[in-house]
């Protein structure tokens, strides 16, 4: 806990961060709904397009959407790398853990099962 | 964003102003529930890319989502967290008109999602496209209107704010109050973003 203390002495807080814990100036919030537009506005400019194959496509929605949440994890939840943050930023990863081991678990688990289910049209002549 | 600091809580040496303890100790309980719905999220969104093939010989993505409307939709929800965002400036500024009128609009646009959304699921349902058609349709239903409902509470949320800032007027309260709404608030827009990428954009490939 000292080294929180000691980081805030000599680091002080950006302005716009009160001592409420950083509510943010509404400039913040128009540069985060710029970008946010400008991603969004390419991902349905992206899904519609013809001059991409379909796997880029997917490829690059995937990496608007991050880019995207990025953009709202800064600019409206003002989530920082400021060493006072760092409990804040360490629920966040743990969640991201979580997230990660619970969709990609679950498609892979799913996946392999589907691989191990005997053919429908066998499955039916079997149950006659 | 308010951070777990220790000169904060109740028992650290220097006596601080108690309203920012709580408003310190609450913001982070609060986000720390907000991560745990992200992981409820995260569950809908497995099912749904597991099932999202099953489709039974019923209709498929590319045949009921129509993206124009979801375009609207996310467009809606992005102004919306934009205004929340100002409201909660404002009601730390004190400036009680300029917070009416963004908690107002908040709500004129969550309703408007929530409308547009309403409208999409019976058209869906007209079309012969329901919940009960596929599995692919029930992954889709329970996860578009999981956050469609978390939409709902938000809406009561904001009208509970209305008759909470006419009753006490402004205070530490209120303040962190409107602190914990607009963290759930820009929260559903993040999961919204998942929602639009994953379901209606990729989903609509063909």
């Amino acid at each position: 806990m000292s080294d929180y203390q000691d980081s805030r002495a000599a680091a002080p807080r950006t302005p716009g961060e009160d001592a409420r814990g950083g509510v943010g100036h509404w400039k913040t919030y128009a540069v985060g709904l710029g970008l946010a537009l400008l991603l969004t506005g390419a991902a349905f400019a992206m899904a519609g397009t013809t001059l991409m194959t379909p796997a880029s496509i997917v490829a690059g929605l995937i990496v608007l959407a991050i880019a995207q949440m990025i953009v709202h994890l800064i600019f409206f939840l003002h989530i920082t790398t400021a060493p006072a943050h760092k409990t804040n930023i360490l629920a966040l990863l743990l969640t991201f853990v979580i997230i990660l081991l619970v969709v990609i678990g679950s498609l892979v688990i799913m996946g392999q099962s589907n691989g191990l289910m005997m053919p429908m049209d066998q499955l039916m002549s079997r149950q006659r | 964003m308010t951070t777990l600091d220790a000169s904060r809580l109740p028992f650290a040496d220097p006596p601080h102003d108690r309203a920012a303890d709580r408003l310190g100790a609450t913001g982070f309980g609060f986000y720390v529930y907000l991560l745990s719905d992200a992981i409820l999220f995260a569950s809908l969104f497995a099912a749904f890319a597991v099932l999202h093939r099953a489709t039974a010989g019923g209709p498929t993505g590319p045949e009921v989502f129509k993206l124009p409307g979801v375009l609207l939709e996310t467009a809606c929800l992005l102004v919306s967290s934009f205004t929340c965002g100002l409201a909660m400036i404002a009601a730390n500024a004190g400036r009680k008109l300029a917070l009416t009128g963004f908690l107002a609009i908040t709500f004129a646009l969550g309703a408007a999602f929530l409308g547009l959304e309403v409208s999409e699921f019976t058209r869906m349902i007209a079309e012969g496209a329901g919940p009960d058609r596929s599995a692919f349709l029930s992954g889709f239903f329970t996860l578009v209107g999981a956050h469609g409902l978390h939409i709902t509470v938000g809406l009561a949320w904001i009208l509970i704010l209305f008759g909470q800032l006419w009753r006490d007027g402004f205070g530490p309260g209120f303040s962190r109050r409107i602190f914990c709404f607009s963290l759930f608030w820009h929260v559903l827009d993040v999961v919204w973003i998942a929602i639009f990428t994953f379901v209606y954009l990729i989903g609509s490939q063909p």
